[in-house]
């Protein structure tokens, strides 16, 4: 390139330092966090201090290399090690998660498109969008259940729905306040060009609503996590995170670090989902830099 | 009606319907093919919404506007003009050359085509290297140079330019006027250029309309016969001061109305 008039660093130089500076962060954060629990945990039980109700023991508050110990014992005589079991309910539940995330950004993101170019529609439509996220998962996870059955479809679909069903709302909020966030000077360029709706959509309004997208699509990412956990509850479905959480439940008056155990693989599974999406959108998101913190 | 003109406006008005604000009345304006000129007033005395109407953007509440010997409408549609902001308006998720080609793509031009003409437009716009950055490498000159050659990337008749250096330092500001007279001269096209700066104006104009507030309209039409080309030299001539005293002397009252706002509200 003949003259570079601005000294901003390539795109695709890797820059080591800032990730160099996460890693220490992480690592001091959790460090940190170790120190607070084992130190909460020895002052509760040497001086029988309590929270509330809260009383600190094994049973409560259990070692955290107790919890990760656990990990790599077998889950049940003879049986393989817990973390085995747990990679395979995490695959489980991260299939019902993935699908019921695509369904669900999918549905939402058509949906804001449609309520943005219909005033008419958004008013008439809204308040139930709105008043759908207040119906308890509880009440109609049954419902999706036989409906999914009675068509034939595997029982993990049950639950991908459920898990659409949680993600599809922030995307569809965030698209409509995305899609009104192009400029309104570039929108009169694009008429200036006796462009059609069409292209105004895919070539400005889209674009333009890429970082609330991707913000949505965050919330969505480990929404859909939880929401697959819990619809496996109701939909009596063992293979899951959820099946294994109701089952480690039952048995944690004799082992209470495997529920721990479940829940930071559960943890794990809702944080690698949103690294996911963190991950394309630094890919697809081409800002400047200021914009993309 | 003068089929040859490149706009031609009859008692074009626009009222703003919150608090019958009257933006423009009675605007009459014929504007020649290859005419360079300027529309130069004080703040809300309309210009940006002129250069709005003739472009198809704000429909005029009363009155003609003819573009092209066309409707200002069907203007629009044919791809007649292209525009410029005073902000570059540059799509952040597009390169610099795929900024310059969005509208030959919604023109439907093909790949090769494309390519082609950007690499002249940068030529033109002396950004020949940069076609793979992003707007915001850019400095805001160079980003307001990528702007004009998108508007110019698929030939319009009519260049409408609105304050397109008012966000620029002086010196960028008096380099880009220069290179706009080479573009102009060199692509034959017609423009219409609003500003708040005077010397800018006289500089660049074959005509300056001078305009007042409240209502908007045209107070005096001031041709500026220097000679073509213009150069740095130019502004330092003394029919430059001249021409430039005149429109500033049209600005501050030259129909017997005073631009001063507290006294236009007075009437």
């Amino acid at each position: 390139m003949a003259s570079m008039a601005v000294g901003c660093p390539s795109r695709f130089a890797f820059a080591w330092r800032p990730v160099l500076l996460r890693a220490v962060l992480l690592i001091a954060v959790a460090a940190a966090l170790w120190v607070l629990w084992e130190t909460f945990k020895w002052v509760g039980e040497t001086t029988g201090f309590r929270l509330g109700v809260f009383e600190v023991n094994d049973r409560t508050l259990p070692h955290l290399h107790d919890i990760i110990g656990q990990l790599f014992e077998p889950s049940r005589r003879n049986g393989p090690l817990l973390i085995e079991v747990l990679w395979d309910a995490a695959l489980f539940t991260a299939k019902e998660a993935a699908v019921g995330f695509a369904i669900g950004a999918s549905v939402g993101f058509t949906l804001g498109v449609v309520l943005h170019h219909s005033r008419f529609l958004q008013r008439g439509l809204m308040p139930y969008i709105v008043a759908s996220q207040t119906v308890p998962i509880l009440a109609i996870a049954p419902m999706v259940v036989i409906w999914t059955g009675s068509r034939g479809l595997p029982s993990w679909f049950s639950v991908a729905i459920i898990a659409a069903f949680l993600t599809f709302f922030p995307v569809t909020i965030n698209t409509l306040r995305g899609l009104d966030s192009a400029d309104p000077r570039a929108l009169e360029l694009m008429r200036s060009y006796a462009a059609n709706r069409w292209s105004i959509l895919w070539r400005l309004k889209v674009p333009a609503s890429l970082p609330y997208l991707f913000t949505a699509f965050k919330i969505a990412a480990t929404a859909s996590v939880v929401g697959a956990i819990i619809g496996e509850l109701p939909s009596s479905i063992q293979d899951g995170l959820g099946g294994a959480i109701l089952n480690f439940n039952q048995y944690y008056l004799s082992s209470p670090p495997s529920l721990w155990a479940t829940n930071l693989i559960a943890a794990l599974l809702g944080i690698t989902f949103f690294l996911i999406v963190a991950g394309v959108e630094h890919l697809v998101v081409r800002r400047a830099p200021e914009h993309v913190a | 009606m003068t089929e040859a003109a490149a706009v031609s406006l009859r008692q074009v008005g626009r009222t703003f319907a919150a608090g019958n604000v009257v933006a423009l009345e009675a605007i009459d304006l014929e504007i020649q093919p290859r005419e360079f000129i300027s529309l130069i007033g004080p703040s809300g005395c309309g210009k940006s919404t002129l250069l709005r109407i003739i472009g198809d953007l704000i429909q005029p509440s009363s009155g003609e506007v003819v573009v092209n010997g066309k409707t200002a409408h069907r203007a629009r549609l044919d791809r007649d003009y292209g525009i410029v902001f005073q902000d570059a308006v540059l799509y952040d998720w597009r390169t610099v050359a795929r900024n310059i080609a969005l509208p030959l793509e919604l023109a439907g031009w093909d790949r090769a085509r494309r390519e082609q003409r950007v690499g002249e437009m940068l030529q033109l716009v002396e950004l020949t290297g940069f076609e793979k950055r992003h707007p915001w490498e850019l400095s805001g000159g160079m980003q307001q140079r990528v702007s004009i050659a998108r508007a110019l990337s698929f030939s319009p008749a009519l260049l409408l330019m609105d304050e397109p250096f008012g966000a620029l330092d002086e010196m960028t500001r008096e380099r880009l006027n220069a290179e706009l007279l080479g573009i102009w001269a060199e692509t034959g096209s017609t423009v219409v250029f609003v500003t708040h700066s005077i010397a800018e104006a006289v500089f660049l104009s074959t005509r300056v309309a001078v305009m007042s507030a409240r209502p908007g309209r045209i107070t005096q039409i001031v041709p500026i016969d220097l000679p073509q080309p213009r150069t740095q030299a130019t502004r330092e001539d003394p029919s430059f001061f001249e021409l430039v005293t005149r429109v500033r002397a049209a600005l501050h009252g030259g129909s017997g109305r005073d631009t001063d706002l507290s006294l236009a509200e007075a009437e």
